[in-house]
């Protein structure tokens, strides 16, 4: 199909380089905005996924835990009597989820679901000389709970092992309690039934000691001044639910299918289900403030492309009625001249996004090259994906063809006799 | 009004009491042509001459397909044309008429070359071989070989015209029609073109109507057609309308 628009994309081609000053200027005007959006959507998405990442990054996906203890109901009243009742909540225990250990491979055949960890946790309390810290006390086993946080990359001091007796803790609460790698730590809990392996039991609860084997960074400073992590079998005895887990933290292989996930897991599982979304509402919330923001900004920019196209066009119409009479007169149909101007936007459309991206490259290599934090680190990285800059290239050129409708309607509706006349 | 030049075949075209009407329906409203009849056989070289306002314009508009006759008749080769939609006008006018312009109408951003080319594109989507000797020949045959590339722009206004002519005739339309093709020349020019137009006339056996002012150039016609206050008048040979 060589011979394919030849009359038109010959004429349109011609029309914008007689108007060259015309053409370029929109052509500008294209690439501006199309680099604006290119670079901000850049931007943002690069910017909710380190918030993302550094969210998620010490938290499961989505997490499983016991049903709580509720009050039984009251004796429903006899039939004609109304009762007030008043109901006190229960405190609730530490209660272990009903056979996770079957939950687990049934979990981890999920496509959905790229790692399951079982954990025990609960409060506890970190002693060293005259220094006691309230912990919060985690059992996991180390190989699946690093494929929830990955916590071998956050090891900061010494390395990431949990063999019987051994314990990984924040980096905060280490300084509080003036340990290091190596040094030994009690800890103790108000309940329990038994002993740990190195462990005793007291009237007052369960207490062990443990040898601290690396420090952590958790990215957030109040949890690295409380996290204790052992293996999930001391957990287990310190915390008096021998066998049993509290929690089952999940990792999904796509972060926002979790909250979908966590729907169809309530109705197939008891217990608490919650997504990372439930658990960071306001986290959320804000990300998808941004994304309706950048997403307002976007359009805003695309229909003043619009607009610019469209004016540009409408001009050149003006200018050149005669000679669309001419090309009228000498046998052009009106679906010609319409695909003449329609050409024409998507060539201006095509060319601005062209240069657009490329603008926009460069924007986001100047960003990641120039723009650092305090710490003389790059904020954060952003890129700008092929399949993005390609979307937004050809958003662009179809705006730039939509914005050419209405003068290549008015172009082809130009009546011959009237246009040669002008 | 003198009967029109005998026709023994179908003619190339034939108007039959053909009214044009302005601003129907509104307090201005005019009748510009009040009832014409015309016809022209294939290969004739015809002018229609009248005064200004005579309807002139008009008529040439309607031969050319570019207006619709508010009443009356309108056949090209025997095909009706009053009633075709716009794209039906649009394709016979390609097929079958050629434009001469008083300001030659030539698109300033193409070549010489490619102006007369642009006929061909506009029908095929591009332009082959033929079309490129066809256009080529023409350009040759009215003395503008030389000056095939260059623009209108760097054109003088007898030239331009002679370019505007061979566009008019590169698909070999049997009808080619001149709205004062010498009119915005000066007297040399303007017996160039006009000799130029006589040229092609006889090489090419195509029929030509010329609107013209210019008395002198109307009697070197075949036939002369004069059209006052919306009415012919006269129609016959040149020699018979001067006299």
């Amino acid at each position: 199909m060589l011979n394919w628009l030849g009359f038109e994309r010959r004429v349109a081609l011609r029309f914008l380089r007689e108007g060259r000053m015309q053409t370029l200027l929109i052509i500008i005007g294209v690439a501006a905005g199309v680099a604006v959006v290119a670079y901000i959507s850049a931007l943002i998405s690069g910017l909710q996924a380190n918030t993302l990442t550094k969210t998620l990054g010490a938290q499961a996906h989505l997490t499983i835990k016991a049903p709580q203890d509720e009050v039984a109901p009251a004796r429903a009243p006899a039939a004609g009597v109304t009762a007030l009742t008043l109901t006190q909540p229960r405190a609730q225990r530490l209660r272990t989820i009903t056979n996770w250990q079957a939950m687990l491979p049934l979990l981890e055949a999920m496509p959905e679901v790229a790692a399951v960890s079982p954990m025990v946790s609960g409060a506890a309390l970190a002693l060293r000389g005259e220094a006691s810290k309230s912990i919060a006390l985690m059992g996991v086993d180390l190989d699946r709970y690093d494929r929830i946080i990955g916590l071998r990359s956050k090891v900061v001091a010494g390395s990431a092992r949990l063999g019987p007796g051994e314990a990984i803790l924040g980096r905060e609460l280490a300084d509080d309690l003036g340990v290091r790698v190596g040094d030994r730590v009690a800890l103790t809990t108000g309940t329990g039934t038994g002993a740990g392996a190195t462990g005793s039991s007291t009237a007052a609860g369960v207490s062990d000691s443990v040898r601290v084997t690396a420090l952590v960074d958790l990215g957030v400073r109040d949890l690295n001044r409380r996290t204790v992590i052992v293996p999930l079998r001391a957990a287990q005895s310190l915390l008096g639910l021998p066998g049993g887990a509290t929690v089952l933290d999940l990792t999904l292989v796509d972060v926002w299918a979790a909250q979908e996930l966590a729907e169809r897991l309530r109705r197939q599982f008891p217990g608490e289900i919650e997504s990372w979304q439930q658990a960071n509402a306001q986290l959320v919330s804000a990300l998808n403030a941004q994304s309706v923001s950048t997403g307002l900004i976007r359009a805003v920019v695309m229909v003043v492309v619009v607009l610019g196209i469209a004016s540009v066009l409408v001009v050149s119409v003006v200018q050149k009625q005669r000679e669309i009479g001419i090309l009228r007169a000498m046998g052009a149909t009106q679906g010609q001249m319409l695909r003449v101007f329609l050409l024409q936007g998507a060539v201006v459309g095509g060319i601005g996004s062209l240069l657009g991206v490329l603008l926009a490259s460069a924007l986001v290599w100047a960003f990641v090259t120039f723009v650092r934090g305090s710490d003389g680190l790059p904020l954060f990285h952003i890129t700008l994906h092929p399949g993005m800059a390609l979307r937004i290239a050809a958003l662009a050129t179809l705006c730039g063809i939509a914005a050419a409708v209405a003068p290549a309607r008015r172009a082809a509706a130009l009546d011959p006799a009237q246009a040669i006349r002008l | 009004m003198s009967a029109a030049q005998p026709t023994t075949a179908t003619p190339m075209i034939a108007l039959a009491g053909v009214r044009k009407r302005y601003n129907i329906g509104q307090p201005n409203e005019a009748e510009v042509l009040h009832g014409v009849g015309l016809q022209l056989a294939a290969g004739e070289f015809a002018a229609l001459i009248g005064p200004s306002g005579s309807g002139k314009s008009t008529l040439l508009n309607i031969l050319g397909l570019l207006e619709r006759p508010t009443d009356g008749s309108y056949r090209i080769e025997g095909e009706e044309m009053v009633g075709l939609d716009d794209a039906g006008l649009t394709l016979r006018r390609r097929r079958t008429l050629g434009f001469v312009f008083q300001f030659h109408h030539l698109l300033p951003a193409f070549s010489a070359l490619e102006n007369v080319t642009l006929p061909a594109l506009m029908r095929e989507g591009r332009v082959g071989p033929a079309a490129q000797e066809r256009a080529r020949a023409l350009l040759d045959a009215v003395g503008l070989g030389a000056a095939m590339h260059k623009r209108p722009g760097e054109l003088s206004g007898g030239m331009q015209q002679r370019v505007a002519i061979a566009r008019a005739l590169v698909l070999s339309p049997p009808l080619v029609l001149a709205d004062e093709p010498t009119g915005n020349l000066d007297r040399q020019s303007s017996d160039e073109v006009f000799g130029l137009l006589r040229r092609m006339h006889a090489e090419l056996n195509t029929a030509f109507l010329i609107v013209t002012h210019d008395p002198r150039l109307a009697a070197r016609c075949d036939r002369v057609i004069e059209l006052v206050d919306g009415r012919i008048e006269h129609d016959g040979p040149a020699a018979a309308t001067a006299a």
